[in-house]
């Protein structure tokens, strides 16, 4: 078959879009990772956090988060005495610039840093009604944004607040757990940038992994147990006040 | 805002919009099942009544769907929901028990119905009128009594597949919310049952409202008893939604779990007007009370006409309250339990009030022609011509 000029001229800007169509869904490459050999995680250990907000400003410069919203953040929690059921608790800006003194001379302040759990078993991808949240074989959450039809069921689903809607691009959102980064042997940006060593990125599937003796040595525990949601994200020190 | 709230939570994600949602598929429901009652349980009484309440539905569930595309932040990507569905989705089967309903059920039942009417009405009529109805045949001019009988078979069988679908419909609706485990508000398996009745007794009362809008616009007579057997079952899906909505609530109250001093706090400052006043007092207590109270006293024609009219206006406000506490009530609250937002209503934009309101009044316009096509009334059954013999 031969082709003349014009059809040429009509073929290839077909073939473009229709390269482009099949290029879409294909990620950034990583050659070296396998995904099947890791299944992340991390560890969050309250008794180091001191709320200065850089994991939350890294995490907006690295993934172009929108003015108030957090894809992480930092609350900031008073228990009095055995008051454990009514915390006083705060988040300024979603703890990005760090916090005020406390007003509270009592009782004892510490501080959270919250971001998506990547459960596995979580309750946003049941929902998503066309699959636009899925799993990835490495066990973190994730949105194909070009999928999305934007219905908010999954911020609604996800018990702990870490979804939003994006106000530019009108899709659902949340942390990726810098999967642009983690699967080019990178930490996340929230880790990378604590200075006390609060967030370590885990691989679960890694023996060598110092979470393994971590988990092996200390009370550790995850956000809502009760809702069974499978959250990856294993806190040290986390208090019974804590929701 | 007050107290706290997780920062991502402080904006609303469903709106109006998405009440009107549940209170429109409700409607639909309510409407079918008040129609089933003639086709199947051969409730004669209601009968005035059948075709009105079946193109109510269907002007009703045509509407259905335009919040839900006017709230998606992609409606392009709308259709995606039918080519790949994610099947663990609670709405993802939205979209095809909805084509189901429509297609297979309110259509089919709606077409059986008035094929004879369609026929003759395609032979009396001439110009555009004549060739819709003759399109309306769909190529079949068939109305021998053997055919019509075949169709009142059909019909009757597709009525009883209705009826399972209707609660279906309804009951999914309810499940969307029932289903998030997140969100104690929503989180109850009591939730699709209550939904289901709700959506009874606003689609009961909405008819009632309509055989009676209807009748005085055409100035024809109200069968009394119809009217009567419609305000019965209105009473009576009315006292089981309430008995299920109380057992809901004291049972959170009896348990008081986590949640409860949270949610226990929203309903006596933020859902207010709305839950105390609008739901249950004006909207539930009131229409029952009046309507208990015809079932003992004997009043007058006019007077019982006042007191049905009162309750089913009543009852819609009670209802829709309804959707607005489960929907908005839902989000108004933090999951951490410990603080609360406010839900500010816009006017003029993509889910604001006016699209609301515009979404609420399309319903009647659709009926209105729906009317104009497929009159509903006895006496306006094209019986002029004889129907033996033509084939």
């Amino acid at each position: 078959m031969t082709l003349n000029r014009r059809q040429i001229l009509v073929l290839l800007p077909a073939a473009a879009v229709a390269w482009e169509f099949l290029q879409a869904g294909t990620p950034e490459e990583s050659p070296n990772y396998k995904m099947t050999e890791h299944w992340w995680g991390m560890l969050l250990d309250i008794t180091k956090c001191i709320g200065c907000g850089s994991c939350v400003r890294a995490c907006a410069l690295e993934n172009n988060v929108p003015d108030g919203y957090f894809r992480t953040w930092v609350e900031r929690y008073h228990v009095e005495d055995w008051h454990i059921e009514n915390p006083k608790v705060d988040s300024p800006d979603g703890g990005k610039e760090g916090f005020p003194p406390s007003e509270f001379k009592d009782g004892k302040n510490f501080f959270v840093p919250k971001l998506c759990n990547h459960c596995s078993d979580s309750p946003c991808t049941q929902v998503c009604p066309v699959g636009a949240t899925f799993h990835t074989a490495d066990g973190v959450v994730l949105i194909d944004y070009n999928y999305c039809l934007g219905c908010r069921y999954c911020i609604q689903a996800c018990p702990y607040g870490c979804r939003f809607f994006h106000p530019e691009r009108h899709t659902a959102e949340k942390c990726t757990l810098c999967y642009h980064r983690i699967t080019k042997g990178l930490t996340t940006a929230c880790c990378e940038s604590c200075p006390t060593g609060a967030r370590q990125l885990a691989d679960l599937k890694n023996p060598n992994d110092p979470i393994h003796a971590f988990l092996k040595t200390h009370t550790v525990q995850v956000l809502k147990p009760h809702l069974a949601t499978g959250a990856k994200m294993f806190y040290n020190g986390l208090d019974g006040s804590v929701r | 805002m007050e107290g706290f709230m997780y920062p991502n939570e402080v904006e609303l994600q469903w709106s109006v919009l998405i009440v009107l949602y549940p209170f429109l598929t409700g409607l639909v429901a309510g409407a079918f099942i008040l129609a089933s009652l003639e086709r199947v349980f051969r409730v004669e009484a209601v009968k005035p009544t059948y075709r009105l309440a079946l193109l109510t539905a269907l002007a009703f569930l045509i509407v259905a769907p335009l919040p839900l595309q006017l709230h998606l932040g992609h409606p392009e990507r709308s259709l995606e929901m039918y080519l790949t569905p994610h099947r663990a989705s609670a709405m993802a089967m939205f979209g095809f028990v909805y084509l189901w309903y429509l297609m297979a059920v309110l259509l089919l039942e709606i077409w059986l119905d008035y094929r004879r009417d369609i026929v003759l009405l395609a032979q009396s009529s001439t110009g555009l009128k004549r060739r819709l109805y003759q399109f309306l045949t769909l190529g079949s001019y068939n109305i021998s009594p053997g055919a019509l009988h075949v169709d009142d078979r059909v019909g009757w069988i597709v009525t009883l597949i209705g009826i399972p679908s209707a609660f279906m419909l309804h009951g999914y609706v309810g499940f969307i919310f029932g289903s998030v485990k997140a969100n104690p508000w929503w989180s109850t398996p009591l939730m699709p049952v209550v939904f289901l009745f709700s959506a009874m007794v606003s689609g009961i009362a909405l008819v009632l409202l309509m055989y009676l809008a209807t009748s005085w616009l055409r100035k024809k007579a109200i069968d009394m008893n119809c009217l009567d057997t419609i305000a019965k079952y209105l009473f009576y899906t009315f006292v089981i939604d309430f008995s299920l909505e109380m057992l809901d609530l004291i049972h959170r109250i009896y348990e008081a779990d986590e949640s409860f001093r949270s949610l226990d706090f929203m309903v006596h400052t933020r859902l207010f007007i709305s839950q105390i006043i609008l739901q249950i007092f004006l909207g539930t207590l009131t229409p029952l009370l009046l309507l208990a109270i015809t079932q003992f006293v004997k009043f007058p024609e006019s007077v019982r006409r006042r007191i049905y009219a009162l309750s089913a206006v009543l009852t819609m406000i009670g209802i829709f309250a309804m959707r607005w506490n489960v929907v908005i009530g839902g989000q108004l609250f933090s999951k951490s339990f410990l603080g609360y937002t406010t839900y500010k209503m816009d006017f003029v934009t993509r889910e604001g009030l006016l699209p609301a309101i515009v979404l609420v009044i399309l319903p009647f316009f659709i009926l209105y022609f729906l009317i104009k096509i497929l009159p509903p009334w006895q006496e306006s059954t094209p019986a002029t011509i004889q129907a033996d013999g033509i084939d």
